[in-house]
């Protein structure tokens, strides 16, 4: 089972959301506040990241980009709907999801599950090493490298990558996307993916103003490609 | 109307009885000629209508200026018209009055003088004709004699037309009076005075009572030069009123302007408190009407705003305590509905005694309806605030209800049939159009009757979806209340299985699209909501 590491400052939810994912078998840490959370990271070594935005001192967006700077450990922020400023923030900080509270256990498990799941289950079954111009996308190592240099991705950027060019030159809407890469509803918050396209782009592209690789046909969604 | 002028009672006669005189003689055709001076003067000219300065919403061609404007003019013709047509009367009566005196008792001196043996013999009357007609005074006129059958005439004409058969009535008449008659003609639009003068004979008797000898002088003279002086009179009359009428203009411009520029900031204060900008004041100097109603105008608008600003703070106040609210109740909330699980699943598990279980169930059961509940009070508190975004996508309008009603297991084609019109690409916020339709489809599953019908069509640049059930409908009563919050169509059911928002939310999201929701009720039965979007 997971491990969990949640950052809360309110009590009731940190107690809550602890005892729900326990109750269902995982392993939790929680810690209060930011700086604590950070200095939890290294010694938990958590699967996944919980983290609220609302944090006294420092706060979840500034934790995010902590966290990205040396690690690609799977983030989902913990928000209020109407906070959408923070939102956007938090997913162009790094975070690979979001979660609305009040939540349910059962939600916040099957984010969790679909988050990490992508990391667990690699693409179509395809082996080896693909290459597209200059990425090199290994689906069973599940890295990718530009220009023999590997490129690090969040758990997010990366399930998209691999999404896409499983069938490049093919375009996805957005909706198409969020239920496939994040698992959620149709109607989901289409901010999700653009988010992510604008990191993976600076992370691939050679001038991400110009994309390549990951194209957006307005009105329509995105593709990988054509090269 | 007959009347002999007493010229032995001097000249200088009253110019009433010389108006009595003149009256019957002057043919209808003169008085028309002499009319234009005692007509009200020229057409007042209809007020130049200026440009209307930017904001003038329309040319009014009767407006307040143009009003002003005419009445200014009119009154200044009237004055003009008046004074001159007075003017003019008494001038020209002196004017014909004097030369019509002189030439009377000139011709009389001139009759009386004769020595006439009698009968006369036709030449010596032709002498005394032309002798009578070389005496002319104030001008020269033509002199006729008239003795029975006997015409004799100063001119190559025994007689002329000029002279009329009433005049000739009276001098027959007046006969034995040395005074005469005159009386004034137009001919082809020229004026003549023409008298008429017996010749008598004073007999040597003691009471010296003159006899007629039947012998009647007659002289007719032009009275153009005289009209001509008339004429130009009524020119000058006609040339003073233009200028003073345009000199009128100018004091007409002023006043209206000055009535005008205070109307006008006073309609434009209107129109910007009718905008909203209720801090409008207008600069109210003066001590006249329209200065005082700018005051009032200041004070109802400082009056206004004053309590439009207090309603606004309460309404603040009050959507701000909703916010409030619903963010205080949603933390503890958050901490409860993540332990409900936990709860239930003990509950369920027999553990428990029966009395707690019951109790833990119903807990749980109703956090989870109170979670519902907040964020429903949240999400419209957000549009209250006009704080709602639309994250718009192009989707395809069928895929986007289809998706709705997977999510929500709303599958059973026994309950719910859809017609979907397939490739319709709108410009939509998937997860409020989720909200719409789910709100709908719940709504009639919850309170109409299966099956639930659900369409989407295009309509022009529109595009429609419909729910429909096959329940009892609305009550006629309830129908314009369905999309108040918290209304209650049944007071008996204290609580219905939705928050009491789901209609109010769906209502402010369709119009966060500019798009349109109404409930009816179907002829053959059912209610029906109908939602427009644009594309």
């Amino acid at each position: 089972m997971p491990r969990v590491l949640l950052i809360e400052d309110d009590p009731s939810v940190r107690e809550g959301v602890e005892l729900g994912l326990r109750r269902r078998g995982h392993e939790v840490r929680t810690a209060a506040t930011g700086e604590a959370g950070l200095a939890a990271l290294g010694e938990f070594r958590p699967d996944l990241l919980l983290l609220d935005l609302m944090l006294p001192g420092m706060n979840g967006v500034q934790v995010c980009h902590r966290v990205r700077e040396s690690s690609q450990l799977p983030i989902i922020m913990l928000t209020a709907r109407g906070d959408d400023f923070d939102v956007v923030i938090g997913l162009e900080a790094g975070a690979d999801d979001y979660i609305v509270k009040p939540a349910r256990t059962e939600v916040i498990e099957a984010r969790i599950r679909a988050v990490l799941r992508r990391i667990e289950e690699p693409g179509a079954g395809r082996p080896g090493v693909e290459f597209h111009g200059q990425l090199a996308v290994d689906r069973a190592g599940l890295t990718v490298a530009k220009a023999g240099e590997r490129l690090a991705l969040a758990p997010s950027e990366l399930k998209l990558l691999l999404h896409l060019t499983a069938a490049p030159e093919q375009v996805f809407s957005r909706q198409q996307l969020l239920e496939h890469v994040w698992e959620h509803s149709y109607h989901g918050d289409a901010r999700l993916v653009d988010a992510c396209v604008r990191r993976l782009r600076n992370k691939i592209e050679d001038t991400p103003g110009e994309p390549r690789y990951i194209q957006t046909l307005r009105g329509f969604g995105y593709r990988f490609g054509p090269l | 109307m007959k009347t002999r002028v007493k010229t032995r009672v001097k000249a200088g006669v009253k110019s009433r009885a010389k108006s009595r005189v003149e009256s019957p003689a002057v043919s209808p055709g003169q008085e028309a000629g002499h009319r234009p001076a005692a007509d009200p003067g020229p057409e007042p000219e209809p007020a130049p209508r200026r440009r209307r300065r930017a904001r003038g919403p329309r040319p009014r061609p009767f407006g307040l200026r143009t009003r002003l404007v005419l009445a200014f003019l009119l009154v200044a013709a009237v004055g003009c018209g008046t004074t001159a047509a007075l003017t003019y009367r008494a001038a020209r009566n002196a004017i014909l009055e004097q030369t019509q005196n002189t030439a009377v008792s000139a011709f009389r001196e001139q009759v009386q003088g004769l020595n006439t043996a009698l009968p006369p013999s036709a030449e010596s009357l032709r002498d005394q004709v032309l002798r009578i007609a070389r005496q002319g005074k104030p001008r020269t006129w033509r002199v006729y004699a008239e003795y029975g059958s006997v015409r004799i005439s100063s001119t190559d004409r025994p007689t002329s037309s000029v002279i009329t058969p009433e005049l000739r009535a009276r001098a027959q008449e007046n006969a034995e009076s040395p005074h005469g008659s005159f009386q004034r003609v137009v001919k082809n639009g020229t004026p003549y005075l023409t008298m008429a003068v017996p010749a008598l004979f004073h007999a040597l008797s003691a009471d010296d009572t003159a006899r007629p000898t039947g012998l009647v002088f007659y002289a007719v003279m032009e009275l153009d030069e005289e009209e001509a002086n008339v004429e130009a009179m009524v020119a000058a009359a006609r040339d003073g009123a233009l200028p003073a009428l345009a000199v009128a203009l100018i004091p007409a411009l002023i006043a209206s302007r000055g009535v005008l520029r205070p109307v006008r900031e006073l309609g434009i204060a209107a129109h910007n408190m009718g905008r909203g900008r209720l801090d409008t004041r207008i600069q109210a100097k003066g001590s006249d009407e329209l200065s005082d109603l700018a005051r009032t105008f200041n004070e109802s608008a400082a009056e206004l705003e004053r309590s439009v600003a207090e309603l606004r703070r309460a309404e603040a106040r009050a959507r701000r305590f909703a916010s409030d609210v619903s963010h205080e109740l949603r933390t503890p909330l958050a901490g409860m509905l993540a332990v409900t699980e936990v709860l239930d699943e003990d509950a369920d598990s027999g553990t428990l005694d029966s009395d707690t279980a019951r109790a833990v169930r119903l807990i749980s059961a109703e956090t989870g309806r109170l979670a519902v509940l907040v964020e429903d009070l949240m999400e419209i508190s957000r549009f209250d605030a006009r704080a709602a975004e639309l994250h718009t996508d192009e989707v395809d309008a069928a895929d986007c209800v289809r998706k709705t009603l997977q999510n929500r297991h709303w599958t059973d084609p026994a309950s719910v049939v859809l017609y979907l019109a397939p490739g319709i690409r709108a410009r939509l916020d998937p997860r409020r159009f989720d909200v719409v339709v789910a709100n709908l489809v719940g709504n009639a599953l919850r309170h109409g009757g299966a099956p639930v019908t659900v369409r989407v069509h295009a309509e022009g640049d529109h595009f429609v979806t419909e729910v429909a059930d096959r329940g009892p409908g609305i009550h006629p009563d309830v129908l314009p209340h369905v999309f108040d919050r918290f209304y209650k169509a049944d007071q008996a059911r204290t609580r219905s299985a939705g928050s009491g928002l789901g209609l109010a939310i769906t209502l402010e999201n369709v119009r966060l699209h500019g798009g349109t929701v109404e409930a009816a009720n179907h002829p053959d039965g059912g209610a029906v909501f109908t939602v427009r979007m644009p594309l």
